[in-house]
């Protein structure tokens, strides 16, 4: 098992630097860099810089080497010292900035996780075990419709109902009077509060395919023979049915943790700007835009490491909870 | 058995159906029987004769959308209480407190009928809990002594792994444990010993005998195999389409069986007694004759460090049919594999001739050479439905090899209604797929495309095992018409010395990975010089009541006479 394990952490080393290489080469892909886009606000704002300063600022950020030795220098700096750059738009260190959102993402991402599962399971499984029933249409149509919503829409809809009918401050993931205070009891409280909605909002979106592919497994593995076997042992209709195809049927599922991850950060991001959540989505969007490529880079290096990890915790808990892969 | 006979289960008049978009399929069409306490009935009959279904209903398991329509399920419990089961709520409590209590079911597939995930332990202790509430250390202790019973070795440890490290013999003794939880008085076993080994199977048929006598259970046997049925059976139930062709004691039916089908049945398994008429005339190949095959010291060792094929060395003459026998994992199909270079064997050789007169060494031939040899060596597979792609019409999948080799337009056409003549398809139905096909049927799709290239060799992997005895001796007739219309050799890899016995000039016994006999098949079945052959012939069952023997038959541990 731990060899198993330090295998997949290997593995996982060329997959970051591939990431690494290809996020550093398509923030370069738009023509200019973050000067341009710097000069080009300023210019609009009716100021006018001379030449020698946008010189001296490019030797300064560096950006007048080719890119290639801008990127040794990012990679080697996060390797050797835990250093991401210097967002120029913060004009910060990257890792001052990231830190904190990175954790509420995760937090957020983790939360969504664990909603999307606890609704879609149920719901999986009684689509499956009434098949073409009247309740198995209507799960499917509204998992669908879920799907088939855009995610700004479904955010701004919430946040309406929200405000406008119960009341509830909404945006954000803490009333104002909490966002600077300590951690504490009454901090938690206000988080829950707010974190459900966003967690709601984005794990509709994804719960379509979960329910989907519940219903698939389950269907499968209802026929097989093994059902019939603890059928005839006696056993009443619905723990077999939990006992014996539904474990089977979360094997499969347990393995889509590896792409929903990325899925539900990307799908964050869109609903974290509506809804002004304090996460790396928001960040990531005015990085992009600015062409602050360090910051830009950085996140979503570290987003590619997230994904990574939890494609990782999926194989173990597979291997955990399947003993053909980890006794074969 | 008892003089005084007493019921237990009657079954009068059972009608199980299955709605389908044409209409209601009657799988199970007005069954009457009746099981006597201690005793052993088997139902007979081919795949689609609705006997599985008659067993599941008595349980009221069969699958949606299968529901029973009629007729009466009467068990009589030794306390002289009876219940119809089939008036019974399938969901309800009372059925369920009949599943496994009072009439356990083993199948045919232990693989899939257990759980891939849950330790066999937990699997055979269910039924204690659910019924008895059996707490945790009893029912453990309770699962040890089953597992004791069943004969499986190492019980301590067994009990916590899991069903795929075990062999189909054992997880079927597993399978067998779990039925006996509860002392049930009626076992219904659907085709339990169908996907074992004929050694395997003789030890399992021991097994439910010697525990029948030991509970006093009563045995609902199903089966397609009438040797079996001689073997074990006291009464016999013969089903055809879903209605009771013929039933009786067993002498009777074996002896003097009433019914045309019931006879046909039986023809099927005593042709496979001997060896085939068409054969009993061949002269063997004359002594002179170049081998079309020699094949020397091979060996193949797996990286795990099993050694799958150990110095195996024998020919194949021109027009010859040679028999690979012995039970699974005895190295067979990897060694027919290594005949085609499927695998590598590390060492040795296999000088295969051309009809040109070279010899070519097809262990390490180039890829140029093996790709020629390939088109005169043809290999059958055993699995009739996974060697055949779902999503390519017949005409296609015979086309296939004829179409690599060049061959189009007209000529194709006109050479795959041949084979499909040849084989006895109708060239009719070239444009369906392969699932409107029987499993019969499907196999001869498998012949068809191997003979497509005019082969010189055919290794057949165990081509007729998944096929119901009276659909085995009709291959084997086929291949037998095809090697003498082609001038074929065959190397015929089976578990069961009665179809080699029936259509193999000469053969090959392997057991654990090296050839420990050969000879002229007569001679080998008449005469077995090595223990394990007789072993081997002993297993088989006898198509003949007065005369059971595989209780009696010789054994073989190689660990004893090593």
């Amino acid at each position: 098992m731990i060899r198993f394990i330090a295998k997949r952490l290997v593995f996982a080393i060329p997959t970051l630097f591939a990431v690494s290489i290809i996020a550093f080469i398509i923030i370069q892909l738009p023509p200019g860099d973050y000067l341009t886009t710097l000069m080009a606000d300023w210019a609009s704002q009716g100021g006018a810089v001379e030449a020698g300063t946008v010189a001296a600022m490019r030797d300064r950020y560096g950006l007048d080497q080719p890119i290639y030795v801008q990127y040794f220098k990012w990679i080697t700096g996060i390797l050797m010292r835990g250093d991401f750059g210097i967002s120029f738009d913060f004009g910060k260190p990257v890792t001052e900035l990231i830190w904190n959102r990175l954790g509420f993402s995760l937090l957020l991402s983790v939360l969504t996780l664990c909603f999307v599962w606890a609704i879609a399971i149920p719901i999986g499984i009684l689509s499956a075990v009434r098949q073409y029933s009247i309740s198995d249409y209507t799960a499917t149509f509204l998992a669908f419709f879920f799907l088939a919503v855009p995610d700004f829409l479904m955010a701004l809809s919430a946040m309406y109902i929200m405000s406008a009918w119960f009341g509830q401050s909404v945006g954000g993931l803490f009333s104002p009077d909490y966002v600077d205070a300590p951690w504490g009891f009454g901090k938690l409280f206000d988080f829950a509060q707010h974190v459900w909605l966003p967690v709601v909002v984005i794990g509709l979106g994804s719960l379509a395919a979960l329910v989907r592919i519940m219903r698939a497994n389950l269907l499968d593995e209802l026929s097989k023979p093994y059902v019939t076997t603890a059928r005839a042992k006696g056993m009443s209709e619905l723990e077999l049915l939990l006992r014996y195809p539904v474990r089977l049927a979360l094997n499969p599922l347990i393995s889509t943790l590896g792409w929903i991850l990325p899925a539900v950060i990307s799908g964050e991001i869109i609903v974290s700007v509506v809804m002004s959540l304090p996460t790396t989505g928001p960040l990531l969007l005015r990085s992009l835009l600015a062409q602050d490529m360090y910051l830009a880079g950085s996140l979503i290096l570290l987003i590619s490491v997230l994904t990574i990890i939890g494609t990782l915790i999926s194989d173990i808990l597979l291997a955990i909870t399947d003993p053909r892969i980890r006794l074969q | 058995m008892s003089i005084m006979k007493s019921t237990i289960l009657e079954v009068q008049d059972l009608q199980t159906v299955f709605p389908t978009r044409t209409g209601v399929f009657k799988a199970v069409d007005g069954v009457s029987f009746a099981l006597n306490r201690g005793e052993t009935l088997c139902v007979v009959g081919e795949s689609g004769s609705g006997k599985s279904v008659t067993a599941r209903s008595i349980l009221q398991i069969v699958d949606k959308p299968g529901r029973i329509e009629g007729g009466s399920v009467l068990l009589t419990r030794a306390d002289g209480s009876t219940t119809d089961l089939a008036k019974l709520d399938p969901r309800g409590r009372e059925i369920r407190d009949v599943r496994g209590k009072e009439i356990a079911m083993i199948f045919q597939e232990p693989m899939s009928s257990l759980s891939p995930v849950h330790r066999i332990g937990t699997q055979i202790g269910e039924a204690l809990r659910i019924h008895f509430g059996t707490a945790k250390q009893e029912q453990r202790e309770r699962v040890l002594e089953l597992l004791r019973q069943v004969e499986i070795p190492r019980p301590e440890s067994a009990i916590d792994r899991y069903t795929f490290e075990f062999s189909g013999g054992m997880r079927q003794r597993v399978m067998i444990a779990m039925a006996l939880a509860c002392n049930p008085s009626v076992l219904i076993a659907d085709e339990p010993t169908t996907a074992l080994d004929v050694t395997t199977q003789a030890e399992i048929l021991d097994l439910i005998k010697k525990l029948q006598q030991s509970h006093g259970m009563a045995v609902l046997f199903i089966t397609h195999d009438m040797g079996v049925v001689a073997e074990i059976a006291d009464e016999v139930l013969v089903m055809y389409r879903g209605k009771v062709m013929e039933r009786g004691p067993v002498e009777r039916i074996f002896h003097a069986p009433q019914d045309a089908y019931t006879r046909r049945l039986i023809g099927s398994v005593v042709k496979l007694e001997k060896k085939a008429e068409v054969r009993l005339a061949r002269k063997p190949a004359p002594a002179g004759t170049l081998p079309l095959l020699d094949v020397r010291n091979l060996s193949l060792t797996f990286p795990s460090g099993l050694k799958a094929v150990d110095d195996v060395s024998l020919t194949v003459r021109p027009g010859e049919a040679l028999g690979i026998v012995g039970e699974s994992g005895s190295g067979k199909t990897t060694m027919g594999r290594c005949l085609l270079r499927i695998y590598d064997a590390q060492t040795g050789a296999i000088d295969y001739r051309r009809p040109d007169g070279d010899t070519v060494d097809i262990r390490t031939a180039n890829k140029a050479t093996l790709e020629k040899v390939r088109r005169e060596v043809r290999m059958i597979f055993q699995d009739p439905v996974g060697s055949l792609s779902p999503r390519k019409t017949v005409g296609d999948i015979i086309a296939e090899p004829l179409k690599i080799a060049g061959m189009k337009g007209r000529e194709l056409n006109d050479r795959v209604a041949d084979l499909m003549q040849q084989v006895g398809l109708e060239p009719a139905w070239r444009e369906r797929y392969p699932h409107a096909f029987s499993g019969g049927q499907r196999q001869r799709i498998g012949i068809a495309r191997a003979i497509a290239l005019k082969p010189r060799l055919i290794i057949a992997d165990e081509a007729t095992s998944a096929l119901d005895v009276s659909l085995r001796s009709q291959m084997l007739d086929l291949m037998m018409k095809l090697q003498d219309e082609l001038g074929l050799s065959y190397v015929f890899i089976s578990h069961d010395m009665s179809v080699i016995r029936y259509m193999c000039d000469r053969v090959a016994v392997m057991y654990r990975g090296k050839i420990v006999e050969v000879g002229e098949t007569d001679q080998v079945v008449n005469n077995p010089v090595h223990g394990y052959t007789r072993a081997l012939l002993s297993a088989i069952p006898h198509p003949d009541p007065r005369n059971r023997r595989i209780h009696n038959r010789f054994r073989y541990d190689s660990v004893r006479t090593v």
